[in-house]
């Protein structure tokens, strides 16, 4: 192309290790050959290295890190406690009512947005996976919610949740349940706080998901449909028996990045509380996820150590987690007869 | 029983002769798939919608039954008292957030794909068990690293200041990656060598083969990493709160904190935060469909 009209034309001249010396100037030859060799040899590593080792400071370093600091002991408010608390932090963990109520929360939250989510994205994508007019605008449209700041999603949810002059409850009542002189508090038990939360959050990644399994259903070859129509599959089979097994590496990575994502939620809880600062998620934790929980414990109750001993513990609650969740998903998924 | 398997259109269970062993995607959808859409649509742009209309109500508009639907005339009085608290900074916050975003989003683009073309292109020792680490680090979440990353920046005298929320966002492995699989898939070798052969440094290749060949990659990735940048939270509210530098998350949060919370002035602010991603939707929209598509059938 016409970059290579470009180059310099004395570069033309091959600064490949030829050291036939043709040229007129020897010295020059000679560092350009230096040249090539450095650009060859380093420049690739000088290339890749931003990446590693801004990678490695801010992102992986800290991690690392995270489990020195739980070790010790870590307080804003009282530096002269001894520097080393051995496994003390774990050991308290395994007794902190507060910790097992948030793990209970963020895994009841999680399997009302987990679910429903990746099944609603799954009709959705198959009603996208037709020949539609204007097809970008109702794929780009199903990305509202994705582009949205959870901050201020979750403040309208907060709204639409309200106890008072709540818009949930008043299209309950439209439909007979609840009513005006007593109307559903949804912060102030578990089950309506949990289900106001898993609605923010299934909101917010229906159509994301969607779109995800849309690109991969679109690369499902086409005479299996062929084949399919032969064998005489109404839809709903076709959708279980064909789709979704064709699928299953991108339903296995969605409910990957659902369970990473769902079992780390903070800002749905955190805005849903209108005493939001505290970080308690409802006077008695009613909805305190676990990522709530750190954050309390570490910048409210100052305890650095003990925040990164919870961090800890909820990596490998995921790393579980995760494993379990793909395994399943293979079994649902793939493994049916 | 046999008669004209459609396709799944999941909840449109309709018989249609049309379908006979097409693809999904050849068939032309009916009106209940264009009525499901429809529907799908409704719920996704109501809860914007509904901001804007507790955006531009009173009080009282605020506290009746059944519920205001349509927008109120207050919208300038709402921003304006948002604007002219004083302790929440409101108008820097915007500011802020354009700055942290805007240079995460460059910082992203050029690092990433300088990283993503050495990957692709350039053959050095260990190049494989590099990418094969970046790969792995895609899943990691760092979130649960912020314990640490807050002692980090405090002994680097960073926290509370934007340069501790820009530094952690500079690059993303997911950058590296996408970027890699574009230049694998759109620079071919040949155009490389031809250039090599006349003398082309490799940064050179970078700058006049590579650059113009991954334009639609990097709109996408830059509109994905902008938006996430922009409405980032978690750590920039740890780090950055109670300062007078907040992001517009953050202010938009201290906006909704207090014992009583006046929610047509936090959802006028919280419209205002949200526009500007809107209309990147609105222009980009395309680019980020694709981004995202193209992200699902690689991984």
């Amino acid at each position: 192309m016409s970059t290579t009209r470009a180059a310099p034309a004395q570069s033309r001249r091959r600064a490949a290790p030829g050291r036939g010396g043709s040229g007129p100037d020897e010295r020059r030859l000679n560092w350009r050959n230096r040249l090539y060799r450095f650009d060859m040899r380093y420049m690739p590593y000088l290339m890749i290295a931003p990446f590693f080792l801004l990678f490695i400071v801010f992102g992986l370093f800290p991690l690392v890190f995270n489990g020195v600091v739980s070790l010790r002991n870590y307080r804003l408010d009282d530096p002269t406690l001894p520097y080393w608390a051995g496994f003390e932090n774990f050991t308290r963990l395994a007794g902190d009512e507060d910790f097992w109520n948030a793990l209970y929360n963020t895994f009841g939250i999680f399997l009302l947005s987990s679910v429903p989510q990746l099944l609603l994205a799954l009709v959705v994508a198959s009603l996208l996976n037709r020949k539609l007019r204007a097809q970008t605008w109702w794929r780009v449209g199903i990305l509202l919610p994705y582009v949205t700041p959870i901050v201020a999603s979750s403040m309208v949810f907060s709204v639409f949740f309200s106890r008072d002059f709540g818009m949930a409850n008043w299209v309950l009542g439209l439909f007979g349940y609840g009513s005006p002189e007593a109307p559903i508090d949804w912060r102030a038990d578990k089950p309506h706080s949990w289900t106001a939360i898993a609605t923010m959050v299934n909101w917010k990644w229906i159509g994301y998901n969607a779109l995800l399994y849309l690109a991969a259903m679109q690369s499902i070859p086409r005479d299996v449909y062929e084949a399919a129509a032969i064998d005489g599959a109404g839809p709903w089979k076709q959708l279980w028996k064909i789709t979704v097994p064709m699928i299953q590496p991108v339903i296995v990575f969605t409910v990957v990045l659902s369970t990473i994502g769902g079992l780390q939620l903070f800002t749905e809880p955190m805005l849903f509380d209108p005493n939001a600062q505290a970080a308690t998620g409802g006077p008695n934790g009613e909805w305190q996820t676990i990522a709530q929980l750190i954050y309390k414990v570490g910048w409210k109750d100052l305890n650095l150590g003990y925040a990164a001993a919870m961090s800890w513990a909820l990596f490998l609650i995921i790393l579980v987690v995760a494993g379990v969740n793909t395994l399943l998903t293979n079994r649902l998924s793939g493994g049916r007869k | 029983m046999t008669v004209a398997p459609p396709r799944p259109t999941a909840g449109v269970r309709r018989n249609r002769p049309a379908l006979m062993g097409r693809a999904p995607q050849d068939t032309p959808a009916g009106l209940g798939t264009y009525l499901l859409l429809a529907v799908t649509m409704l719920f996704a742009a109501f809860p914007l919608y509904w901001m804007f209309v507790i955006a531009t109500s009173n009080d009282e508009a605020l506290a009746k039954l059944p519920p205001a639907v349509v927008p109120g005339d207050r919208f300038m009085t709402n921003v304006d008292e948002v604007f002219s608290l004083q302790d929440v900074y409101f108008a820097a916050s915007l500011v802020n957030s354009l700055i942290v975003s805007s240079v995460v989003t460059a910082s992203v683009l050029f690092f990433c794909s300088l990283a993503g073309f050495a990957f692709a292109k350039l053959r050095f020792a260990g190049r494989n068990a590099l990418m094969l680490f970046v790969i792995l680090t895609l899943t990691v979440p760092n979130q649960l690293g912020i314990v640490a990353l807050y002692i980090v920046m405090g002994r680097l005298g960073w926290n509370g200041t934007l340069l501790a929320v820009i530094a952690p966002g500079l690059v993303t492995a997911f950058g590296v990656f996408y970027m890699r699989q574009f230049i694998v898939n759109t620079v071919p070798d040949e155009l490389v060598e031809s250039a090599r052969v006349d003398g082309a440094t490799t940064m050179r290749v970078y700058g006049n083969i590579v650059l113009p060949a991954i334009r639609p990659a990097l709109a996408v990735l830059g509109l994905l990493t902008f938006v996430a940048t922009w409405n980032d939270f978690q750590w920039p509210l740890i780090t950055l709160s109670g300062t007078d530098y907040p992001t517009s998350m953050v202010a938009i949060s201290d906006l909704a904190s207090g014992n009583y919370v006046i929610y047509r002035r936090v959802l006028a602010g919280a419209f205002i935060a949200t526009v500007p991603l809107l209309v990147m939707l609105f222009i980009g929209g395309r680019q980020i469909v694709r981004g995202i598509m193209e992200g699902a059938v690689k991984s």
